[in-house]
């Protein structure tokens, strides 16, 4: 019960995939122009890492150790991410149009999301066992979603003020997160 | 030659995957706390681009379309293999550095990016010229980056120190905020030194 409370809110805040641990970063600068998309994006990533981890962890456990093939883990949970964005996108479209149509274009895109891969091989370092491997993911991911909402917010606001020209575009998106990266570096210290 | 050459500066500075195209940033934030972090990683990178840009570009007939991208990654995942295990067994010290971030090299968009935009459509030579021209590019810039931090965030370049003994270090340039900052600001100065051809 401990350790999972740990994982939890260390997962969340002090080693924020974004924020901290630098997992992420693309989408995190490339769909944080408005706090929908962001929200959107930040669900289908929660989605996919829980499960990821979950898949990861049994590929790992029951194919690469039994065989002796721990070299091949990054082939194996890159082409396992990858076929399961696609099996999620298609069960989604199926079963929940609504939510597919809500994701749009940032299902396939997560597949080059590294926190996906990120989390998958964390997983493997910490030594997590099934259940600690998924609740990982899935908080892993809350807080990139707690981020990146709150990184849309405040660049909603930034798009209509007036901003210096040289702070214009990346440099200023850049700033503001090296801001709230500091505001999140005073979570250390917390477990 | 001179289309080559052409194609070699592309990489270094009009389309420079980290200043100009602001591709590959994870690795871009997350290691550049040292320069020999940077260089080390940029190395990397570099060795990763040139063979799967070669190999992308001999199979560029044979891989059908629809399936490109499981192809791609496939490609660039075998090379990063490769790295892993060679820095694993000859450089323990930036293997324990890098961490993760060797692995996920797999999903650097720049190396992505550069096989669907480049390697597929050219041929071997100049993929190679592409690959080596982006990622020589890519380690200048990671090295730029690197050295501010340390040289900044721990007084020191590549562990030997250079500030004055009386010189405090600012902790926050290598703490994870820096990272953005520094970046942020490169990035503006680098806008103002080489503006961007029309």
């Amino acid at each position: 019960m401990n350790q999972i409370l740990t994982i939890l809110i260390g997962s969340i805040f002090v080693n924020n995939f974004a924020m901290s641990r630098f997992y992420g970063i693309c989408p995190f600068l490339g769909v944080s122009k408005k706090l929908d998309t962001a929200f959107g994006m930040g669900m289908a990533v929660t989605f996919v890492m829980a499960v990821a981890s979950l898949v990861a962890y049994l590929v790992n456990a029951f194919l690469l150790v039994p065989f002796g093939l721990e070299y091949l883990q990054t082939i194996a949970f890159i082409l396992v991410i990858a076929v399961l964005v696609q099996i999620v996108e298609m069960v989604l479209k199926k079963m929940a149009p609504s939510l597919y149509q809500a994701l749009g274009v940032y299902l396939p895109l997560i597949t080059t999301n590294c926190a996906v891969l990120g989390v998958a091989q964390l997983n493997v370092t910490e030594g997590y066992n099934l259940i600690l491997s998924v609740i990982n993911g899935a908080a892993s991911a809350l807080g990139f979603t707690l981020s990146i909402c709150l990184f849309a917010g405040i660049r909603e606001r930034l798009a209509v003020g007036n901003m210096p020209k040289w702070m214009e575009g990346f440099t200023g998106a850049l700033i503001t997160a090296g801001l709230m990266a500091v505001a999140f570096n005073g979570f250390n210290g917390l477990i | 030659m001179k289309e080559l050459r052409k194609i070699f500066m592309n990489g270094i500075i009009d389309e420079n995957p980290t200043f100009r195209m602001v591709l590959g940033m994870c690795p871009t934030l997350a290691i550049t706390t040292a320069v020999s972090n940077g260089i080390g990683m940029g190395l990397a990178v570099t060795f990763v681009l040139v063979f799967s840009n070669l190999v992308i570009s001999l199979l560029r007939k044979a891989i059908p379309d629809q399936i490109r991208i499981p192809a791609f990654i496939v490609v660039i995942a075998t090379f990063v293999t490769i790295v892993q295990l060679v820095v694993k067994a000859f450089v323990p010290a930036l293997d324990a550095a890098l961490g993760v971030f060797i692995p996920l090299i797999v999903v650097n968009c720049i190396i992505f990016g550069r096989a669907e935009a480049f390697a597929f459509k050219n041929k071997p030579i100049p993929a190679i010229v592409d690959g080596l021209g982006m990622g020589i590019g890519f380690t200048i810039a990671i090295t730029l980056i690197s050295a501010v931090r340390e040289l900044f965030g721990a007084g020191t370049l590549l562990g030997v120190q250079v500030m004055p003994a009386g010189y405090l270090p600012m902790d926050l340039l290598v703490k994870p905020a820096g990272g953005f900052i520094v970046l942020g600001l490169l990035l503006a100065l680098m806008n103002k030194l080489l503006p961007k051809k029309a």
